[in-house]
């Protein structure tokens, strides 16, 4: 026969066990969310090459206020790979976007998951095109804080394609990607469903003469 | 063989009609030209994910006509420029403003969007594109930046072909685009506005078979001249339209040179 008094301090054991477990459960849930936060904003790595002495490289930086794009020089270890040195590039330019006192600021100090290079494709009436096309596979973390705006989307693109294609005149072509998935617009405005032409970011001006219609 | 190409135009006739009708059945935009004479009567334009309608044998171009499209509405907001503002709203009360305005001058109006609805790119090119537009203003607004954006589409320019490309339309009209631009420009500079020019790919203004300028607003940073004034600030607004107003005025008497 249990006792009146066993049967009570069985129930409050089992009490104690499931509010117990419903803590740590809800613990567990807690550090699982801000480790994922971590990681989502955490600059993604990029390979270090020590030994490899600093090159002086140019990056284009954009000014909200008038438009333009004023190139800035730094030095730093570049990989040797292209990829990679093209990776480190624009993700130096982010930096600069995310800096303190920035003239184009963005919310995020990374955003490239890869950059990859395939030959310009042939066009009507030529067998393969010059230089090589960029393809650069933004991440959603940059596509969602970028600024939103015909001036802020177009210029983040155009110091893109500058600084590419100041540092590696071999690229003549820029298409972007989001996440690895083609995408309508950055982020409402700026169209990222065509290539790019790298002299886009320093077009020639066209005259206000005489009209073609 | 003989057969095939009647059988690919036809192919490409039947696609070009269902992507044509596709949109039509979202949204419908708002065509109609607002007092002054009717836009030309053209032969159904379908909207060609492939190719322009080629023209009647002579265009009809006697009327005066400017095509407004205020960007983005309904689901599709566009940015959100603070104090609970979205694009949507500034595009369309912008817009209203200068057709009012431009209406008041005897100017014939066809605008893309008049409520708060999603339009594919595609439809609003293709009624600007109906219009036979003398200009087409894509307006838009941003909270980065100082005053009034002024981009043309960053195509080259190209030839006047028959049919013309959709995805290019407009290169065979940049030249022109970027005349009204200078007009705009210096309707903006005489009212004191600071602005920027630029070149940008921006949908729909790649497919316009017209002279387009995109106009992105944006608030006014304080400085020598101006004032700070916030992107909501009705006198702003309306000192913006009556510089706009008076650059389309100025390109009524330009444009067919």
């Amino acid at each position: 026969m249990i006792s009146r008094a066993h049967k009570i301090l069985f129930l409050v054991m089992l009490l104690a066990c499931v509010i117990m477990a419903t803590v740590l459960i809800r613990l567990r849930n807690r550090a699982q969310d801000r480790l994922q936060d971590q990681a989502a904003g955490a600059p993604a790595a990029i390979p270090q090459e020590t030994g490899n002495p600093p090159r002086t490289v140019t990056l284009y930086i954009p000014n909200d206020l008038d438009g333009s794009l004023a190139s800035v020089e730094r030095s730093m270890p570049m990989p040797a790979d292209k990829n990679s040195e093209a990776r480190v590039l624009l993700e130096s330019l982010i930096e600069a976007f995310h800096a303190q006192g920035s003239t184009h600021p963005i919310g995020v100090a990374s955003g490239i998951n890869e950059v990859y290079f395939v030959p310009v494709p042939p066009t009507p009436g030529h067998n393969g095109g010059e230089g090589q096309m960029a393809v650069v596979d933004l991440n959603g973390a940059l596509a969602a804080a970028q600024p939103s705006g015909i001036e802020p989307e177009t210029l983040t693109l155009l110091a893109m394609m500058a600084t590419l294609h100041a540092n590696l005149p071999e690229v003549t072509q820029v298409h972007f990607l989001v996440d690895g998935q083609p995408r309508d617009t950055l982020a409402g405005h700026a169209d990222l469903t065509r290539t790019y032409l790298a002299s886009e970011a320093n077009p020639e001006p066209i005259p206000a003469g005489a009209g073609t219609q | 063989m003989p057969w095939t190409e009647p059988l690919a135009l036809l192919f490409i006739a039947m696609t070009a009609s269902a992507l044509g009708q596709a949109p039509q059945q979202r949204a419908s935009p708002a065509t109609t030209p607002q007092s002054a004479p009717p836009a030309p009567a053209l032969p159904q334009a379908p909207a060609s994910a492939l190719q322009l309608p080629a023209p009647a044998a002579k265009p009809l171009q006697a009327a005066f006509v400017v095509v407004l499209d205020p960007a983005h509405g309904g689901s599709d907001t566009g940015a959100h420029l603070g104090n609970n503002l979205e694009e949507k709203e500034v595009t369309l009360a912008l817009s209203d403003r200068l057709r009012s305005e431009l209406l008041a001058r005897g100017i014939a109006v066809v605008t893309t969007r008049t409520a708060d609805v999603l339009i594919p790119p595609v439809a609003r090119a293709e009624s600007a594109n109906r219009a036979q537009a003398a200009a087409c203003l894509v307006i838009h607004a941003t909270a980065t930046g100082s005053g009034v954006h002024l981009y043309t589409s960053s195509l080259a320019p190209g030839p006047m072909t028959r049919p013309l490309p959709w995805q290019s339309a407009q290169s065979a009209y940049v030249t022109q685009s970027v005349k009204l631009e200078s007009e705009i420009n210096a309707a903006l500079a005489h009212a004191q506005i600071p602005l920027t020019l630029g070149r940008a790919s921006v949908q729909p203004i790649d497919s316009l078979a017209c002279p387009a300028v995109a106009i992105e607003l944006a608030p006014l940073v304080g400085g020598h001249v101006t004032k700070p004034r916030d992107i909501g600030d009705s006198a702003y607004q309306k000192s913006v339209v009556d510089a706009l107003s008076a650059a389309i005025e100025s390109w009524q008497s330009d444009w067919k040179h």
